[in-house]
């Protein structure tokens, strides 16, 4: 909403300055987008005398002017071609700058004589297209004075962005109701004229709607005009529209404009010897068609509220007019129509054919359902005061809907839920002057004005007197101390998230955060597709599913960070994934991604390519990190499909437990994906971890044996399918009051090894408990060990 | 016999002083004190003699076998010493070659913000609640007092999921305002809590994407008042921003879930392109905030004449980049491993109010 500070002022009587208006504008809830005040830019042009002229002795086209300032006299070079002895310019002296022409003024030498400032023409001050000459001013002209203070050309711009539920702020009368309420000044009302006529219109207005949508068009009057001339508007109408951005066309529809802006209701004027009959607002029939005044034709869906004559519709009301209806500078009898409309059907036609305009924007946010009369008496003296002719009487259809409403209100309400002592009193004298009636009662009993449709209870009868008594006059209160245990802030869930991420982050991997959304195709690669997880209306085709995995998303990064020239990228991100569109089918799953080698190139280390085995620690690192019993896990050499077949796994609790799948990328899915490979990754099922069975944070006395641990290698020969994970399984359960880890050191398959076979060297810890170990003791722990490797793998001892 | 004790330790001293290498000392050692050496072959003598002999000659020989041990220890650490500095000598690195790499990850600065303003949070004693992205109708609009014609529920401005056999369809949550309505539905008050996750409109530019993170907070009780979400919102700034004191501007506004409503904006200064908060001469819109409307404290079948208190919400990407600096949302969700390295932080610095909270 834009407007000027001099058009304010035709409703509010103050003497505060600009920014003080500013201020109070945002305080009150108006918030003020953009302000442009001229006299930023041209504030120090002043109107000047030119005493003489006469040709520059060394250029033909240069003149030397003396020019009177009205302070001092003054020589000024000057090119233009109507520079003259007796004239009033406007003048810049040096130090100003030019607009036009991007250029702060100096004194210098013209041809070797010195200037002392510039004389300006229209474009130069960016005030028109002319840059023929000068600007050249009435002889009467006060010189030294300020010349756009003297041409009325300093009245501010201020563009106010108003909130969906301030509809009576779309008029300046409105806003100027607010800032007086608001201490700023006093309310100037808008003269409501009489119209006298004793002819009455030969097109009047029907309103035709069924008995479900009679709220369409509930109230239509109007008046018609004959012998108008329809020619240009007062310089003055047409100098405020083109300030708030409207761009004049002919007096009748700049009258329309202008009430608009000025009082927020918006008019329409038909060319009343376009029309076929009467009037009558009505809704449309399915595929009937007209061409609106954007000359674009809209085809309807049925239902939309439009205005028509007996033959065609003419636009859609509240909305847009049509084309052929529609007055031009030919126009001599005119019908003005002034309706109220329905705020949610204007809104739904609207967005149905896309038509953005004033009117609509004001209709569907309410206008005041009691202001037609004035509006029409206020627009009728308009147009006969412009354009000319007589009016008619007043036809009419339809009546003023219902708006009075009241709403009950205890004046403690504004302490008790708007934290600020405000006496009843004193709220009172805010709501009436806003507009409000206040009978008295315990509860009050407030009466809404008509144009405050957002208004209907208690807590915004609040808002509005602490709005008007200033939001920063609250006083700050913190929250009284919760009695509350620590750690209880964070859910297990969003705990395990953290833990995850920072011990991914120490294992060198990045965070990353991607789109909920992906490609359906690629979607498809890593769970079945299902339509209840499609985004219908998708911002790109690349983001229209939501995804089953994380995987493609982080594979698409390190694929971005590869053609950039990144070798290898460990990628990780905590975050959702979809099943189904069901609150238990969005799950929390870390997945990491290793790409490339496992280290970069160095002189003492060893480059290797990423492997399952990489993928496989940070998932326990992973687990470890959340508290999951790692020491129990089982891992099964089987994955979901998009893993390679041979070199994935997962890591389990149970046979049905899965907390985390692991292993090389299938290459198909990489090659769909167009990811240069090879890739590993993991994905941890953060849900699936058992939440942790002690309470307490005590960890228990501990238990230490000053007996020196021992040692002992073994080497087996097995079958070369058989997994390592059950030898280690059986090893540890051979004595688990002694054996307290077992590792694998070397595995070896080839010469001195049968065919078939490989050899396994394993690590065995023991522990002893009560007693140092015997040879005896050792022998026998050997035994079991050996006994058992055979019995779960048929292991034998390699000789 | 005194004199050959004389004459044999002369030579094995000037063999121990002349000894070259630890070998040759050790030949010495063998051939003196070993089981056959010289030294001991004359301690055995002692047991053939007489006790007068025997108390004669045990201290002498005594002290012989002590003296030689002595020299010889005393030889071994001269030589060890100095085939360590020959050693030594030899032992020499480049050290100004690349160590092995430690690899170095980073969290993510979204991450690193929610954990900060859970911290903040913490503090006050709010919970951290979350729910579903794929949100109903109900939770994501109706409850929230926003009616069926508001523009907000145009396809333009939400993503919709294809509708189920039913007809039902979900709405990807355009805020995280459903978490508050499914704790009223599901909690007695008081209720305290902050609600941080991803949420998606469709828009996208240098601010806006497509999916992006806001947290929003809810307190409700008997006696909370606009009041309490002032000063709630000046402890959250000022802990966050890490400054002395925040100024606040409240401009009345106008939110469908909310009544009154205010949007906040906190003081600043652009100097040199980069937004200082504390200070200056300008304000910068940071949240949207105000009491819970009637409407919806009903939906979620709390009586609000018994019930009242405040919500509010901002973004959690826009929080990030007014204090790290970013100035394009985009970057966040492209994971180019520059601007994760660049804005990225250490797994160890984990905000705490005592750690401090950047």
């Amino acid at each position: 909403m834009k407007f000027t500070l001099n058009w304010l002022k035709d409703y509010l009587d103050t003497d505060t300055s600009l920014q003080e208006i500013l201020d109070t504008l945002n305080a009150i809830g108006l918030e003020v987008e953009d302000v442009t005040d001229p006299a930023d830019k041209l504030g120090a042009f002043t109107i000047a005398e030119v005493v003489d002229a006469v040709k520059h002795p060394d250029a033909d086209k240069l003149k030397v002017c003396t020019v009177n300032t009205g302070s001092e006299t003054i020589t000024v070079v000057c090119g233009a071609p109507n520079a003259r002895k007796g004239m009033r310019a406007v003048l810049g002296r040096p130090g100003d700058y030019v607009p036009g022409l991007d250029v702060t003024l100096a004194l210098r030498k013209v041809r070797g004589i010195e200037s002392n400032g510039m004389m300006c023409s229209a474009a130069e001050l960016e005030l028109g297209e002319d840059h023929d000459g000068i600007l050249d001013l009435d002889t009467d002209a006060p010189v030294g004075e300020s010349y756009i203070t003297w041409a009325g050309l300093d009245d501010p711009v201020i563009e106010i962005a108003i909130t969906p539920n301030r509809q009576d702020c779309l008029g300046v009368y409105g806003i100027a109701r607010d800032l007086a309420a608001a201490g700023l000044g006093t309310l100037k009302h808008p003269a409501t004229p009489n119209i006298a006529s004793n002819t009455a219109s030969n097109t009047i207005a029907e309103i035709n709607l069924p008995d479900d949508a009679s709220n369409a068009c509930s109230h239509f009057i109007g008046r018609k005009f004959t012998g108008v001339k329809n020619g240009d508007s007062p310089d003055w109408l047409k100098a405020r529209l083109k300030a708030v951005g409207q761009k004049p066309i002919s007096a009748l529809v700049d009258v329309t404009n202008y009430i608009s802006i000025d009082l927020g209701r918006p008019l329409h004027v038909y060319d009343a010897d376009k029309l076929k009959g009467n009037l009558q607002a009505r809704l449309a029939n399915k595929d009937e068609k007209f061409t609106a005044l954007d000359d674009k034709e809209y085809t309807c869906n049925g239902g939309e509220t439009v205005i028509a004559d007996d033959e065609n519709i003419l636009g859609f009301g509240g909305i847009i007019g049509g084309l052929d209806s529609g007055c031009t500078e030919t126009t001599t009898n005119v019908v003005l129509e002034v309706a109220y409309f329905d705020p949610i059907r204007t809104a739904m036609t609207g967005r149905e054919h896309n038509i953005i305009t004033d009117a609509r924007y004001r209709f569907e946010r309410g206008v005041d359902p009691d202001f037609l009369y004035r509006g029409l008496s206020i627009a009728s003296q308009m147009i006969l005061d412009h354009c000319g002719g007589s009016a008619s009487t007043m036809f009419e259809a339809g009546s003023t809907p219902e708006w009075k409403r009241t709403v009950l209100f205890r004046p403690d309400r504004v302490k008790t839920l708007g934290g600020m002592d405000i006496d009843a009193s004193t709220s009172t004298s805010i709501l009436e002057n806003l507009g409000f009636e206040v009978t008295d009662g315990t509860p009050l009993t407030i009466h809404v004005p008509s144009w405050r449709r957002d208004i209907d209870g208690e807590a915004d009868i609040v808002e509005e007197v602490l709005r008007i008594n200033g939001y920063d006059n609250i006083p700050s209160v913190q929250l009284s101390d919760t009695n509350r245990k620590a750690g209880s802030t964070l859910s297990l869930q969003q705990k395990r998230a953290r833990a995850i991420k920072r011990r991914l982050a120490s294992e060198g991997m990045f965070e990353a955060v991607t789109w909920s959304f992906m490609r359906q195709k690629d979607a498809a690669l890593f769970a079945d597709t299902t339509d209840t997880l499609i985004v219908d209306n998708p911002i790109s085709s690349e983001l229209d599913y939501m995804r089953p995995s994380i995987l493609a998303n982080l594979l698409q990064a390190a694929q971005r960070n590869h053609d950039r020239g990144v070798e290898n990228m460990q990628l990780f991100e905590v975050g959702p994934v979809y099943l189904d569109d069901s609150e238990k089918g969005q799950l929390l799953v870390a997945t990491g991604i290793r790409t490339g080698k496992n280290t970069a190139r160095h002189w003492n280390t060893d480059v290797e390519t990423v492997s399952a085995f990489d993928a496989k620690a940070d998932a326990i690192a992973a687990l470890e990190a959340i508290g999951a019993p790692t020491g129990n896990l089982q891992v099964y050499a089987e994955a979901p499909d998009y893993y390679h077949p041979g070199r994935s796994g997962t890591l389990r609790l149970g046979p049905k437990n899965i907390l985390a799948n692991f292993g090389e990328i299938h290459p198909h899915v990489l090659k769909e994906l167009d990811v240069n490979g090879p890739a590993v990754s993991f994905e941890i099922f953060i849900s699936n971890v058992p939440a942790p069975k002690k309470s307490g944070a005590a960890k228990g006395a501990l238990h230490v044996s000053n007996l020196q641990s021992v040692k002992r290698d073994f080497a087996f020969l097995l079958d070369k399918d058989i997994a390592a994970g059950t030898l280690l399984k059986a090893i540890k359960g051979a004595d688990k009051n002694v054996i307290s880890d077992v590792n694998i050191f070397d595995i070896y398959e080839g010469k001195g090894v049968p065919e078939g076979q490989k050899s396994l060297a394993v690590t065995v810890t023991l522990e002893p408990s009560k007693e140092t170990f015997t040879d005896q003791i050792l022998d026998a722990i050997a035994e079991k060990i050996c006994n058992a490797a055979k019995k779960a793998t048929g292991a034998t001892l390699r000789s | 016999m005194q004199q050959d004790i004389k004459k044999l330790k002369t030579e094995i001293t000037s063999a121990i002083t002349a000894s070259e290498n630890l070998d040759t000392l050790e030949e010495i050692r063998v051939s003196s004190l070993g089981k056959k050496g010289s030294v001991s072959g004359l301690m055995k003598g002692l047991g053939g003699m007489t006790p007068e002999e025997r108390k004669e000659m045990g201290p002498i020989l005594n002290a012989l076998k002590t003296d030689i041990a002595n020299e010889i220890a005393d030889r071994k650490a001269t030589l060890e010493e100095v085939a360590l500095n020959a050693r030594l000598l030899e032992e020499k690195l480049d050290v100004t070659l690349p160590p092995r790499e430690r690899q170095q990850g980073s969290i993510h600065p979204i991450s690193q913000v929610m954990d900060e303003i859970a911290e903040i949070f913490a503090g006050l004693g709010f919970d951290v609640a979350e729910g579903p992205d794929l949100e109903t109708d109900f939770y994501n609009f109706t409850a929230l007092n926003i009616p069926e014609e508001h523009p907000a529920r145009q396809m333009h401005d939400t993503f919709y999921l294809k509708p189920d056999a039913n007809g039902d369809r979900k709405v990807l949550r355009t805020h995280t305002s459903p978490v508050q309505i499914r704790t009223m539905v599901n909690k007695e008050p008081p209720i305290r809590i902050i609600a941080p996750g991803r949420t998606y409109r469709s828009d996208s530019d240098a601010t806006h994407t497509p999916m992006f993170h806001q947290v929003e907070g809810l307190v409700i009780d008997k006696d909370t008042h606009l009041g309490h979400l002032k000063g709630t919102l000046e402890a959250f700034l000022k802990a966050f921003f890490e400054v002395d004191a925040v100024t606040l501007r409240l401009r009345p506004s106008y939110f469908p879930f909310t009544e009154p409503s205010m949007e906040v904006d906190v003081q600043c200064s652009f100097e040199g392109g980069t937004v200082k908060i504390g200070d200056g001469n300008d304000w910068l819109e940071v949240l949207g905030s105000g009491m819970v409307h009637r409407k919806v404290l009903e939906a979620c079948d709390l009586d609000p004449a018994v019930y009242q208190g405040f919500a509010f919400g901002c973004g959690i990407d826009r929080l990030a980049m007014l204090k790290y600096g970013m100035n394009d949302l985009r970057a966040f969700f492209d994971s180019d491993l520059r601007w994760l390295r660049h804005y990225g932080f250490s797994a160890l610095n984990i905000p705490t109010i005592a750690g401090g909270l950047s």
